[in-house]
């Protein structure tokens, strides 16, 4: 029921927000919302699958130039570079979708817990997430990608797994902070004091007045796990060209034909890695910006009085 | 208290330390870390049906003493029992395991002090003040709303239509009380713990938030501990009062035995400090001096001494309260008095206690030291320091002080007066001489 009361205010606070803040918002969102529309959409849209290297038989030109069957080209791989960046828009937002997921229902619970407990438990999961954050995320990243290899192959879910790991700390750490200050409020003691146990304290209590901040790491994240995604397949340890299409893999493999003069095959999917973490961070930023009540200014809508009737 | 009626709730020498967390350094060297003494052996009865006011100034430890009796503070030391109805068993509660203790709140329950941090922001009013049934599985669904219902009407929240689905956000401080206070008698208490319930509210609505707790206590047969720092409430509400120092109970009596004859210094000081409307009355009062100590380290003997106009020998005096003297003669003298006494006894840190007993000045001018104590004690001879003083001498390194040995008072049942007043002062314990005690 307090979902339900409370959803539409944080709506109009976004959209209440003032100056550059809004501007930057609705920027991100209307960036943001193309690339959402071109995965959801990617069949329809993209002339062919991701994969294809023929159709109906005849094989696709390697490194084509731009024409009426192939919109943007083909790369060295036969494939259709059109086709490849709109399926990897699905691709990357799954993947970081998924993995924004996961760390946010790992991260959150944790935090939680081991803000609201305390004691050694607390110390351990800080010190295990403190180091976990000490490493370079790609670096982290690499690592996992390695390990999951051998256990579930190359796949989104491995990808999205090997980011999970690297962001759980960033949830962690700030929903554990927000839970030790919440921990002290009155209603915490409130709560105990009406006779509920720890765990519907937590529930019931702690949590709702705990995640306000997750979107907005949520969406900072976002931009951040897209850029270790196409470093990942950069560095070909990311998603295989046949499990789906992937934007930093087909930068890497085209890496040599710009030394060769062929641009359109790195420009495509350089572009698009740029133009989705601009979207992203904007959305962000501009989240923050709102919701974030020591940097909101609200717009100041004029107060309008009705002139009197004259009788 | 009604003497034919066993009280509902019992502490003895209930006591509540809280470890402080000391610096960095000293937890990584894990050297020793202080306690502050929230409750120091607290003893008191709670009658059925009774209202007991717990008085005290900030950090006299009355809101632990609340805290404690719904098992939120853990005990250090000490018991407290809990008697639900006449013919049970008592319980007790500082022994309880989690689970019991969770049970217990069934039967006592809470009215916290700010009632804007009691509601947690995110959960409507309906679903806060029923939350205590749900949590311990009493009603659900229709039955659940039908007693959210009834609470709410009960503590003046009518229409409910127009407050059940509100956010604490969108209420008045007075409407959210009255929520907090739901919340508290939903499950149908034997005791409410009422910290500070009125103190935060506007004073428009604190009579109404009074009346409303009297009338629930006669509707529901409600017996409260009433915790405040304002007397004229608590006269007004409550039928014995304890009066509260630093932990520590130092008077407690019925209500109006308190106000026409009250015994403790620090009562007599509470009084005083209660504003009074007289336009004419324009002398300063007389105000305790100082401020409450450090709770961490609290004044030997009585803790009262170092404030109390009417100290004297047996009070406990100690090293800091001869610096106090020495500081305060020093404001009221020149200032070269004070930088040639710096010169003999440095910044009050040669002031300390000798390992004989009494206290020792070291210096190596003692016969300057001595005439500093001289020239204190003419400066201000009528000081309940010097009362505790019976004598000094020059040694070859400093100066060596004599104290009369301090006690602790103890609660005892004071003479005289009607209805059972008990307090913890020497000046009215018989055993205790009162050669020099000044008059009353």
């Amino acid at each position: 029921m307090a979902r339900r009361v409370r959803t539409p205010r944080v709506f109009q606070t976004i959209w209440n927000t003032q100056g550059l803040a809004r501007y930057l918002f609705l920027t991100g969102v209307l960036i943001t919302g193309v690339f959402v529309v071109f995965a959801l959409l990617a069949p329809w849209i993209a002339p062919y699958d991701f994969a294809q290297r023929s159709v109906d038989g005849v094989r696709f030109p390697k490194l084509a130039g731009a024409s009426g069957e192939h919109l943007l080209g083909t790369n060295d791989q036969f494939y259709d570079i059109f086709s490849r960046v709109i399926w990897g828009a699905r691709t990357a937002l799954l993947v970081v979708g998924l993995s924004i997921l996961l760390s946010a229902v790992v991260g959150v619970p944790l935090g939680i817990v081991s803000g609201y407990t305390g004691g050694w438990f607390d110390r351990i999961t800080v010190f295990l997430m403190d180091a976990l954050y000490s490493f370079p995320s790609l670096l982290l990243a690499i690592v996992f990608s390695f390990l999951l290899r051998n256990a579930i192959g190359g796949g989104i879910l491995a990808a999205a797994l090997s980011l999970t790991a690297i962001y759980i700390p960033q949830y962690f750490r700030v929903v554990r902070n927000t839970t030790v200050a919440a921990r002290e409020a009155t209603y915490v003691e409130a709560a105990r004091a009406i006779g509920a146990p720890p765990v519907t304290v937590m529930r019931k209590y702690v949590f709702g007045n705990v995640v306000q901040s997750v979107p907005v790491i949520g969406t900072l994240n976002a931009a951040d796990a897209l850029g270790t995604l196409a470093a990942l397949g950069f560095l070909g340890l990311g998603i295989q060209p046949t499990e789906a299409s992937e934007w930093g893999y087909d930068l890497s493999r085209a890496l040599d034909d710009v030394s060769a003069g062929v641009f359109a095959p790195a420009f495509w999917p350089g572009l698009a890695i740029i133009a989705l973490i601009t979207g992203l961070t904007l959305v962000g930023e501009g989240l923050n910006e709102t919701l974030n009540p020591a940097l909101r200014r609200r717009r100041l809508r004029p107060v309008v009085l009705t002139p009197r009737e004259e009788a | 208290m009604r003497p034919d009626q066993d009280p509902v709730i019992e502490v003895e020498d209930l006591a509540v330390h809280y470890r402080l967390q000391g610096g960095a350094l000293a937890r990584l060297l894990g050297l020793e870390t202080r306690t502050v003494k929230a409750l120091d052996g607290v003893s008191l009865q709670l009658g059925r049906g009774e209202v007991l006011g717990v008085v005290g100034e900030s950090g006299s430890g009355k809101s632990t003493l609340g805290r404690a009796m719904l098992g939120l503070a853990p005990a250090t030391a000490g018991s407290i029992r809990y008697r639900g109805h006449d013919d049970a068993e008592a319980q007790l509660v500082s022994a309880m395991s989690p689970r019991a203790l969770r049970g217990l709140r069934t039967d006592v329950q809470m009215v916290f002090q700010d009632p804007g941090a009691a509601l947690n922001p995110s959960m409507t009013i309906e679903r806060a003040v029923g939350d205590p049934l749900v949590v311990h599985g009493l009603a659900s669904g229709a039955e659940l709303r039908r007693r959210v219902h009834e609470a709410l009407e009960r503590v003046g929240l009518s229409p409910v239509e127009r407050f059940a689905s509100k956010l604490p956000a969108d209420l008045s401080g007075g409407q959210k009380q009255r929520a907090v206070i739901a919340r508290a008698i939903i499950m149908g208490p034997q005791v409410l713990v009422a910290d500070e319930p009125i103190s935060m509210l506007d004073m428009s609505v604190r009579a109404k938030i009074l009346q409303l707790m009297l009338d629930l206590k006669s509707d529901l047969g409600l017996t409260y501990l009433y915790i405040t720092h304002d007397l004229a409430s608590a006269k007004y509400f409550c039928d014995r009062i304890a009066i509260m120092y630093l932990g520590r109970v130092v008077e407690i009596g019925p209500t109006a035995e308190i106000f026409a004859a009250p015994r403790h210094p620090y009562t007599q000081a509470l009084l005083a400090a209660v504003p009074d409307p007289d336009p004419t009355r324009m002398l300063p009062r007389d105000l305790p001096r100082g401020e409450v100590p450090d709770a961490a380290e609290p004044p030997s003997g009585c803790a009262f001494h170092p404030r109390c106009p009417a100290a004297f020998a047996p009070c406990g005096w100690e090293a800091r309260d001869l610096r106090d003297q020495l500081e305060r003669y020093w404001a009221g003298s020149g200032l070269a008095d004070y930088e040639s006494d710096a010169r003999v006894v440095g910044d009050l840190g040669a002031v300390g206690t000798h390992r004989d007993g009494g206290l020792r000045i070291s210096t190596r001018d003692p016969d300057a030291a001595a005439a500093l104590l001289d020239r204190a004690r003419a400066a201000d001879v009528t000081d309940p320091f010097w009362r505790g003083v019976t004598g000094w001498r020059t040694e070859s390194d400093g100066v060596r002080i004599d104290l009369a040995p301090g006690q602790e008072p103890r609660l005892r049942v004071a003479p005289g007066g009607e209805g059972r007043v008990e307090v913890a002062c020497h000046l009215h314990d018989p055993s205790v001489s009162h050669a020099d005690t000044p008059g009353p």
